[in-house]
């Protein structure tokens, strides 16, 4: 207990002056000058709105990724006081005095400059030389694309960040398993690697590649454990219950858990709130929530309701009649039923509220106790303004001539018999009674006579008299192929009919819902419908002038001008440092063809090298390769926009590589070759640094200097 | 359904009419030529599905697809005999392909499908047998198999690019058999080049060049002029009979004052087009329409002009004067005298393009008619080929690139493409053009022979438009579409023919109890094979049969289900519109994997109740049940094949009314 006083606390701390010099300059490198420019650069106009909305707690949803890098950005943001009063509209757009530029960005360029020291000990922990290692570090210091990057409000410098760190920490705990496993580090190592891969994943979902790699490699290695007569079965499930844990468990627990802080965080109603469903609108403060709250959960006969179709594309929407008739006849020729137009209208309004009949009964209102009306039962929808009943038939629909027309049937001039029964199917039923909820039950109605289901379709494009443009088309679809959400509906706002009068009724619609109920969703419900939302929504498909394609990046046949001063010649641009590429495309191919190479004649029995070189070089491959390859080759299948700044990840990796097959080599080449080679680098370094940092500005003929391929798009101001 | 489709194409091929299919050629050759053999003459419109064939000769095609489709089930049977040297596996993978009611349905018509799986299979069978011949190389039967499995390759990539998956699997295959090759150190390096020669030339030589003739013939077959023109370049066209660029003679080169039509590079793109209507209010300015029309019509005629001089440069004895690569040019519209014009208004549809207007009067505009003409790779000073050259119109003033975006204008726009200025400077075929008719008296004219393409070029071009009109099959919104993760559940089939109540019905839809049971297996494959794989890297001593358990279903099975993941994963990657019966080879190989696993997972619980008797009993009255269940079920599912009449499922009066076991099913 007393120890202590017979032997004295000893600290012994060693320090690694390279790591620490090399953690300075990244440091300097990255922070130098980080809040200039004083304006809006590139996608910060992007990533700003988010912060500004998270300082403002409201929601939004963003399908670019998932919320965990948009938060650290924002934590960026609070620490820095920002009150989220900023217009992000126009990059280049000067920043008021209310932003903190510096703070917005510094955690980026932290990340960024952390990725300096990370890389020198990748390379120490993959058992390669601390020459070697310091020339990967200086690499990444030097590689002018990943300053830039890291220098603004941006999220790719984070999520290597994240990808290193859990490189790193799986070779620490790789290396450890040989001798120490189920120790305190061994642990922490591992526990690690599970962190860092759920906060790259939860940055950008580019950061899932890294981790399905790192899962495969921990696999591999594994299965050479279960080859090992050595260890018990007990001790084997041991193992493999740690790494599921740390691996999986853990990852999918913190990915949760960025959701919930996200949803804890934002709960005002915002700009995104119409492509979430009504429940998950009413359960945010202000908008749809204001209106719902309150008012009754069961629809019975003689309810009042709106009607919102689920799918919320092109927009939302809500079923909608009004007094206007379809054409006698359209433009080209075909006949309509010349009734009451019933579409789907983008936008509140009296006309979108209809009154839920019990067909056998002449009355509008609700009955005392209420009858509410349950899966299976068979309504009649009448059109609270005009009385008139929800009606299809078999014409043709105005835009779709396969599906039916859906009216509203009005009594005079009519050669067809009406057909206005309509049965109610809750698609999200749990039982076959079930009731009819307001928001929460989603409602297929499915026409009695034809069996047709009451659909939302494409924009209505022609005239409609005095309705046109932007509204929906409905109508009752025949051939019912299964389950789309255009075809379900759901209750928004609901309240219970009184007056049985119309004149009565119409006031009653005109005055806003007030009654007294609240509910609330869980947060896994309110988590799978936002994460679906966020791998479902797409944006339009957007020309941008930067945008580029993968195979242009290998080469760096493109840019991106992040900025442009607005008098001077003084930009940045995204842009590499051009040495590095090149050589890193080289150790590439030459690590790739050596590999074969030895893999052909160790498979013939003959070994180039020592067994314990050769499982270095295989292991050191497999990461850097590996790590290019799952970051780079799947752009080439994707659908999206993409920009140079998504090869940066795979980039890294590849630079990693440089000097791993720099040592391999070195017995053949002498090492003058190697520093003119290092020089070179930091030349061009310092040649492209002005449009890295922004600063000093250059004159014309300085700037046409830098363009040193065609295809690079250097603004230059006409004089 | 899709008889429409494919037995029309057939009709081509005896009409010898060129068409154009997303798919390769060979099938509808397979199609064409079978219904030639039997007496059809290619006069059947093949307008919609429902329509009757009348007293037109259908029954050769039908027969045929029917014949390769049945030609599966041997194919299946010899694979897993050889993969698993067990009679009862084999039988039961027979079982199942003949009595599951969607090969069956899939094979009856006038397909692609059933001709794909037909060389699929063959492949598989082929490397089988080549594989197990693998003791006795360059034998008489193992240079049979592989130059087989070649054949087969071809044809399954001429039929459908999906059979790029069965080369996929046979390459890895191969790529393994050459791995251990060379690992086997009392094979000298002679004789492994030697096994490697005979590979490429089996397995890669042979299918090309059989493919590269597949080709071939289809090109020569057809050279008339048909529907399918207009997907291909202007060289192209020129060599189809009755075609109007078919031995024409134009000048060669472009010059001032010529009249000429310009076609967009990108697939199907129409000609540059303007007409006397103007873009309505509100759409950028309010001046003539200039759009992209597919048909050729003369307001596709456009005049070239010098920018600055407006001389009437048809007077016969002015020189001649060509246009050059870098020229700026006036393009004057031969009806209307309007010159093409752009603006810095939003284009009709594109909103971040710029609208291309037809202005001025009588050839009077202002500096916003001017454009650059580049050839693409040409330098400054260089003269502008018509038909070959690739043109690029640049707008002098804003430094946009003139293009066709592909979008169709509404009803004001007389629903052609649109056309518009764009400034986003991308080298896409949406900007680039080039000059098909031109008139100009003054200069000599040529015969197009000179442009013939040479066949590596055609072969080139229909590829590129193959490829692109693939992924131009795009799902609409809001359209309800298949999804690859439906497929193994048989969530949902196809309407072959027949809606109504009244109909013949005809539905496809995989046996139900089969799928299932092979849904199953997958998953139960999964965890013997992880099983087996486990025990024997822990080192436990397995007898001599168990051993040889192991390696079926290590071996075996793994190269099954391979296939299977090889044939089943991409869909998910696709972005084109899928359907339900492209799961059916993936089907074939899970159907096998199912007579492979229960047969060893059998003969394993038969090893465990060790007494002889029982386990004889126990393996045999497994096996008889799995059969008599097949059987069963195809009793009760058979009439979605064979057609139904009468009321639909959803009508408890129905014969099929307990049969609907899930909603989604519509029959």
């Amino acid at each position: 207990m007393l120890g202590f006083l017979k032997n004295p606390v000893v600290v012994t701390a060693e320090i690694n002056m390279n790591l620490v010099a090399l953690t300075v300059m990244g440091l300097i490198s990255r922070l130098w000058g980080l809040s200039y420019p004083q304006a809006v650069v590139f996608d910060e106009v992007y990533y700003g709105q988010f912060v500004s909305l998270y300082m403002k707690r409201i929601f939004f949803v963003d399908d670019s990724g998932p919320p965990f890098g948009h938060m650290l950005l924002a934590l960026g943001g609070y620490l820095g006081g920002f009150d989220g009063n900023f217009l992000w509209n126009r990059i280049g757009a000067e920043y008021s005095a209310n932003v903190p530029v510096q703070s917005l960005r510094l955690l980026p360029a932290l990340a960024g400059a952390l990725c300096v020291p990370l890389a020198y000990q990748i390379l120490v922990e993959l058992q390669f030389s601390h020459c070697a290692a310091l020339g990967a570090a200086l690499l990444i210091l030097l590689e002018n694309s990943l300053i830039t990057q890291s220098r603004f409000m941006l999220l790719e410098s984070i999520l290597i960040f994240f990808i290193l760190l859990a490189v790193l920490s799986y070779l620490k705990f790789y290396n450890l398993q040989r001798h120490s496993f189920f120790s305190g580090s061994w642990w922490f190592w591992l526990l690690l690697t599970g962190v860092a891969c759920s906060c790259a994943v939860g940055v950008k979902y580019m950061g899932l590649f890294t981790y399905i790699l790192l899962l495969a490699i921990a696999g591999l290695h594994f299965w050479q454990m279960i080859g090992d007569q050595n260890l018990s079965n007990v001790s084997l499930i041991c193992h493999f219950l740690a790494r599921g844990l740390a691996l999986i468990i853990i990852p999918v627990a913190m990915y949760l858990s960025f959701f919930y802080v996200h949803l804890t965080l934002l709960y005002r109603s915002g700009p995104h709130d119409q492509i979430m469903t009504s429940a998950f609108q009413a359960s945010l403060e202000g908008g749809l929530a204001r209106i719902t709250q309150g008012q009754p959960l069961e629809v019975a006969y003689g309810s009042q309701i709106t009607l919102r179709n689920v799918l919320g594309k092109p927009m939302q929407c809500w079923l909608h009649s009004h007094t206007n008739t379809y054409p006698i006849r359209y433009e080209n020729g075909r006949g309509s039923s010349h009734q009451q137009q019933v579409t789907c209208y983008p936008f509140k309004d009296v006309n979108n509220w209809w009154i839920v009949k019990d067909p056998g009964m002449q009355q509008l209102v609700v009955s005392n106790p209420p009858r509410p009306v349950r899966h299976g039962h068979i309504v009649q929808l009448v059109h609270g303004i005009t009385t008139r009943y929800l009606n299809t038939h078999d014409v043709a629909a105005p835009l779709s001539p396969h599906s039916q027309e859906v009216s509203c049937y009005i009594d005079y001039n009519i050669s067809m018999p009406a057909q206005n029964l309509w049965r109610v199917e809750i698609v999200n039923r749990e039982s076959d009674t079930d009731v009819w909820k307001t928001i929460l039950s989603e409602v297929r109605f499915v026409h009695v006579n034809t069996s047709a289901v009451l659909k939302a379709g494409g924009f209505m494009n022609f005239h409609l008299e005095v309705q046109t443009g932007r509204t929906l088309e409905v109508v009752g679809e025949k051939l019912s192929k299964g389950y789309h959400q255009s075809m379900v509906w759901n209750v928004e706002e609901h309240r219970y009919g009184k007056s049985q009068e119309q004149k009565e009724r119409e006031v009653e619609l005109h005055s806003p819902t007030q009654m007294d109920i609240s509910k609330n969703l869980s947060f896994m419900a309110k988590f799978t419908e936002l994460q679906w939302k966020i791998l479902t929504l797409k944006n339009e498909d957007t020309e941008h002038k930067y945008s580029s394609s993968a195979l242009d990046w290998i080469t760096m046949d493109t840019n991106i001008a992040y900025w442009l001063h607005p008098t001077s010649g003084a930009q940045i641009h995204l842009l590499g440092n051009v040495v590095t590429w090149a050589s890193a495309n080289v150790a590439a191919v030459v690590y790739m063809c050596l590999s074969l190479w030895y893999l052909i004649r160790r498979r013939r029995r003959i070994y180039d090298i020592p067994e314990g070189k050769w499982q270095r070089w295989v292991s050191a491959g497999g990461i850097c390769v590996g790590g290019w390859a799952v970051n780079y080759l799947p752009f080439f299948v994707m659908e999206k926009t993409l920009f140079l700044y998504h090869y940066l990840p795979a980039l890294t990796f590849q630079i990693l590589l440089i000097p791993i097959v720099l040592q391999h080599l070195s017995d053949h080449l002498c090492s003058a070759l190697t520093v003119a080679w290092f020089s070179s680098v930091y030349l061009v370094y310092c040649t492209f640094s002005p449009v890295t940092y922004g600063k000093p500005s250059l004159s014309v003929a300085e700037l046409k200097q830098l363009r040193w391929k065609d295809s690079w798009n250097i603004l230059i101001r006409k004089q | 359904w899709d008889e429409t489709h494919f037995g029309k194409m057939g009709s081509y091929y005896i009409n010898r009419t060129f068409f154009f299919d997303v798919h390769p050629p060979l099938g509808k050759m397979l199609i064409g030529l079978a219904g030639y053999l039997s007496g059809y003459d290619g006069t059947f419109p093949f307008q919609k599905p429902g329509d009757r064939y009348e007293q037109h000769n259908y029954v050769g095609m039908r027969g045929f697809c029917a014949f390769l489709g049945s030609c599966l089930v041997p194919f299946a049977y010899l694979t897993v005999l050889e993969l698993s040297r067990s009679l009862p596996a084999a039988l039961l993978t027979a079982f199942i392909l003949i009595f599951d009611t969607g090969c069956i349905t899939l094979s009856q018509y006038i397909l692609l499908d059933p001709i794909l799986m037909f060389f699929l299979m063959g492949a598989v069978l082929c490397m089988v047998k080549c594989n197990s011949c693998a003791d006795r190389p360059f034998s008489a039967s193992w240079w049979f198999w592989l130059c087989l499995t070649g054949v087969n390759l071809a044809g399954a990539m001429g039929v459908k690019f999906v059979g790029l998956f069965v080369v996929l699997l046979v390459g890895l295959n191969t790529i393994c058999d050459l791995w251990d090759l060379l690992g086997d150190l009392s094979l000298s390096l002679v004789m492994f080049g030697k096994h490697l020669l005979a590979r490429v030339l089996c397995l890669i030589l042979l299918p090309l060049t059989l493919y590269t003739a597949m080709f071939a013939v289809h090109f020569t077959v057809l050279n008339k002029s048909g529907p399918g023109d207009g997907f291909f370049s202007s060289a192209f066209q020129s060599q189809l009979i009755g075609n109007n660029l078919h031995n024409v003679s134009i000048p060669e080169y472009l010059a001032y004052g010529s009249v000429v039509t310009m076609k967009n590079l990108r697939m199907a793109g129409g000609y540059l087009h303007s007409h006397w209507h103007l873009y309505p209010e509100g759409i950028g300015a309010r001046q003539q329409q200039v759009t992209a029309y597919l048909h050729k019509d003369l307001n596709n005629l456009w005049i070239i002009k010098k920018h600055d001089l407006d001389t009437d440069l048809s007077d016969p004895s002015s020189p001649v004067e060509f246009v050059r690569h870098g020229d700026i040019i006036r393009l004057e519209h031969k009806e209307t005298c309007r010159n093409l014009h752009s603006h810095q208004h939003e284009a009709p549809l594109t909103r971040k393009h710029f609208q291309v207007t037809g202005y001025g009067i009588n050839g009077t505009g202002d500096s916003n008619d001017f454009w650059r003409i580049e050839v693409v790779g040409g330098k400054a000073g260089k003269l502008i080929k018509v038909l070959r050259s690739q043109v690029r119109l640049t707008h002098v003033a804003t430094g946009c690139i003139l293009g066709s975006s592909g979008k169709t204008l509404p009803k004001w726009g007389w629903e052609q493409v649109e056309v518009t200025c764009t400034p986003y400077l991308k080298e896409t075929p949406n900007s680039l053009w080039n000059f098909e008719d031109h008139i100009n008296p003054k200069l000599p004219n040529i015969s197009l022979d000179v442009l013939k393409p040479s066949f590596a070029e055609i072969l080139l071009e229909s590829h590129m438009v193959m490829i692109r009109g693939n992924s131009g099959l795009k799902p609409k919104d809001n359209e309800v579409t298949s999804k690859p993760w439906h497929w193994p559940i048989n969530y949902q089939g196809l309407r072959f023919s027949g809606v109504n109540e009244t109909d013949y019905r005809v539905y496809l839809l995989g046996n139900p109890v089969i799928w299932w049971l092979n849904l199953v297996t997958i998953g139960l494959y999964l965890l013997m094979a992880v099983s087996t794989a486990v025990t024997l890297k822990r080192g436990v001593q397995l007898t001599s049969e168990l051993k040889e358990l192991s390696r079926v279903v290590l071996c075996g099975g793994g190269q099954i289900t391979l296939g299977w993941l090889l044939h089943y994963l991409p869909f998910f990657l696709m972005g084109r519109v899928l359907y339900f019966h492209h799961y059916f080879p993936a089907m074939l190989f899970s159907s096998m994997l199912t007579g492979i696993t229960w047969d060893t997972l059998l003969k394993f619980c038969a090893r465990v109740l060790s007494p002889r008797i029982t386990a004889r009993k126990v393996y045999g009255g497994g096996f008889l049940a799995l059969v008599l269940l097949i059987i069963y079920s195809f009793y009760l599912f058979h009439p979605l094949s064979y057609g139904m009449i009468g009321p639909m499922a959803s009508d408890p009066s129905s014969p099929m009314a307990g049969l609907r076991w899930m909603d989604s099913w519509e029959f």
